[in-house]
């Protein structure tokens, strides 16, 4: 048993376990498949399935990535580690300087994401199933989304405005010690 | 665990780098001593099988090599192009963590909303599952917020846990782009569960959010689609917990817990390399600390959460649901609550309700005709029931009218194994509905005249319409013609 178990390993390149839980996942997803293959849109529902992972994957993950990136140039908050060009006594502008690009992804992040749910009501799409659901005429909720967001980013930037008082405040008492 | 594992234990790879590495200190070198025999042999992706000296490429073993040889144009760039020092075991396994508690409550209470369309009488979408279900069994009428809270549960923390699903998938991103992609069969098959994982939960995701919010912009049956895409992504949700559950506990207890809340963004480093290729070869600077990552993903869930709950809250503070389609003023009055379907989308003319109105009941070979006043002439009894609704939000009105057991009665069946009660409505899937024993006598279930004190309103379902506890919104059918009370299932 052992060494059967062994040669599976080997050729397979994991044990038993591996196999046959990989295998009733397999089982399940075939049996669903062939379910779903009877009705006319199931060529729309793999593609939306197939859809969602390439959307997510290559495209909403890179475009917040570089988002991101871009945002650190802007700051100025190097994302590859390079000692060069923080002269040393700098320490508390680039600590101010990466406190100004948290203060602004926070609620980038936050506006995007309430963006990404509440996407339907923020386009006002559907219109015709939101009468017949609800008896109410679908109005956009984009001003109300914009109103949450711009909120989110005013939050944020009274915040950083009292960090970055109180920060002059006790360098200017306790220069240069201080680091952030 | 068998001995050769390498859960818990690369310390082969742990030795590569010094204690503490440098990063985060602006005024300090940076150095990477860990360059390439950090490059962990992303080995046995899974269960971490270490397969031995024979190296870890499955048969046939010349072909896994020699994909292993030939790496594409760019992808040593991207291997080493990943910067964030978060990223790693620990981090992963927590979000994982989050996941592994909320999702099984979100994938059972949505197989319990399955259950409550009592799919014995073939009235749940979508209706061949097979073996694809819940065992049989007769959904409950109590307590009378049972559904309210399963479907409640279903679509909220659904939404709740969007932002940790998205930090879970940002945290193993880098794993989608190594290279290779595959070292034996083993790993091509797993690389295919999680395509189905993670395809899975964006799939749900998204036609749940859609549905919730009416958007059928997909064009193919929700129901279908998000019951049959659940099943996929529980069955790749099992392989991946089986195979990564040590992994994840390994990870969590790699540090005592709370250690992480102690650590501050200066004092964060990346975690030790590991057999996934989890943490970056070349980790930047953190700009965050784990803990500030994870109360931001936190933070997100607190905020959908502030915005979700109100669809389930009457009162003024159900305008909290501010972009949700139920946290929309429903007007005034007694009738001033939301409706599931208008009178006007039913396609039920005044005339349908007028005093020409008769409801029908059958029952052991006898049919009795009531009028409207005939119905307020019987003893009324009244009750205060939540009314829910698969799209997640639901409300909590009194209700008054005949209990439906009186009717049976009635009817000639004092004790009925079943009642389908059919509307006015021509078409539509819920123009009709079965019910089962228990909620034929169940002393609150009732054919509703009035609602607060008040006529229902025709959207609401005027002249007549059923209410029973913990019965789905769509099968307390509206503009009730006729009930047909059955003496044997």
């Amino acid at each position: 048993m052992g060494e059967l178990f062994a040669r599976l390993r080997a050729a397979y390149g994991a044990g038993p376990r591996h196999l046959l839980v990989l295998l009733l996942c397999f089982v399940v997803t075939g049996w669903v498949a062939l379910r779903v293959a009877g009705e006319a849109t199931a060529g729309r529902m793999l593609l939306w399935f197939v859809g969602a992972v390439i959307l997510h994957d290559l495209v909403l993950f890179p475009l917040y990535a570089l988002l991101d990136r871009g945002l650190r140039a802007a700051v100025g908050v190097p994302a590859r580690p390079s000692p060069s060009d923080a002269p040393s006594g700098d320490a508390g502008r680039a600590a101010a300087r990466l406190a100004l690009l948290n203060h602004v992804r926070v609620p980038a992040l936050g506006a995007a994401l309430l963006f990404l749910v509440y996407l339907p009501g923020v386009l006002g799409w559907g219109a015709d199933t939101y009468r017949a659901a609800t008896g109410q005429e679908r109005t956009p909720l984009l001003g109300r989304w914009l109103v949450l967001s711009g909120a989110l980013f005013l939050l944020s930037a009274v915040l950083w405005v009292i960090r970055w008082v109180r920060w002059r405040t006790v360098r200017g008492s306790r220069e240069p010690a201080e680091r952030g | 665990m068998a001995p050769g594992r390498w859960v818990g234990k690369p310390p082969v790879m742990r030795q590569t780098r010094p204690p503490g590495p440098t990063v985060g200190h602006d005024d300090q070198e940076i150095d990477h001593p860990i360059e390439e025999e950090a490059r962990v042999p992303a080995s046995d992706p899974s269960a971490g099988e270490r397969t031995g000296p024979a190296g870890d490429h499955g048969s046939p073993r010349a072909l896994w090599q020699a994909l292993d040889r030939h790496r594409p144009p760019g992808a040593d760039a991207v291997t080493t192009g990943w910067r964030s020092p978060l990223r790693g075991p620990r981090l992963t396994s927590f979000y994982g963590l989050v996941l592994l508690v909320t999702l099984p409550l979100v994938i059972v209470t949505g197989l319990l909303d399955y259950a409550a369309y009592s799919p014995q009488f073939g009235q749940a979408f979508p209706f061949d599952v097979g073996w694809l279900r819940l065992p049989p069994f007769d959904w409950p009428t109590r307590p009378a917020w049972l559904f309210q809270l399963t479907q409640g549960l279903h679509v909220g923390l659904g939404i709740v846990i969007v932002p940790v699903v998205l930090a879970k998938l940002w945290s193993v991103v880098p794993k989608l782009f190594d290279w290779p992609p595959a070292r034996s069969v083993a790993q091509v098959l797993e690389r295919l569960s999680l395509l189905l994982l993670v395809g899975g939960i964006l799939f749900q995701i998204a036609t749940g959010l859609l549905n919730t919010q009416y958007a059928y912009v997909f064009g193919f049956d929700f129901y279908t689609a998000h019951y049959f895409g659940a099943w996929v992504f529980t069955a790749a949700l099992v392989v991946h917990v089986v195979l990564k559950l040590p992994r994840l506990v390994t990870a969590l207890r790699s540090r005592p817990p709370g250690a992480e809340l102690g650590t501050p963004r200066a004092a964060t480093r990346p975690e030790p390399p590991d057999p996934d290729g989890l943490v970056p070869v070349r980790p930047g600077p953190p700009t965050v600390s784990r803990r500030g990552a994870v109360a931001l993903v936190g933070g997100g869930s607190l905020l959908l959460a502030a915005l979700t709950v109100g669809q389930h809250v009457d009162g003024p503070l159900r305008r909290t649901a501010w972009l949700l389609p139920r946290g929309q003023d429903p007007g005034d009055g007694p009738n001033g609550f939301q409706i599931n379907r208008s009178a006007a989308a039913a396609g039920i003319r005044p005339a349908d309700t007028g005093p020409g109105w008769r409801l029908t009941l059958r029952g052991g070979g006898r049919t009795v005709t009531l009028d409207r006043a005939g119905l307020l002439a019987m003893a009324q009894h009244t009750a205060r029931l939540p009314i829910a609704c698969v799209e997640g939000w639901s409300t909590t009105q009194t209700w008054t009218g005949v209990r439906l057991r009186d009717l049976a009665a009635l009817a000639g069946v004092p004790d009925p194994a079943a009642a389908h009660v059919e509307s006015l409505e021509r078409a539509g899937l819920f123009r009709q509905a079965t019910l089962q024993a228990n909620q034929v006598r169940d002393p609150d279930s009732l054919l509703a005249l009035r609602v607060n004190g008040a006529d229902l309103s025709a959207d609401h379902g005027f002249p007549a319409r059923v209410i029973v506890p913990a019965l789905p919104g769509v099968h307390c059918t509206k503009w009730v013609a006729s009930i047909e009370f059955r003496a044997d299932g």
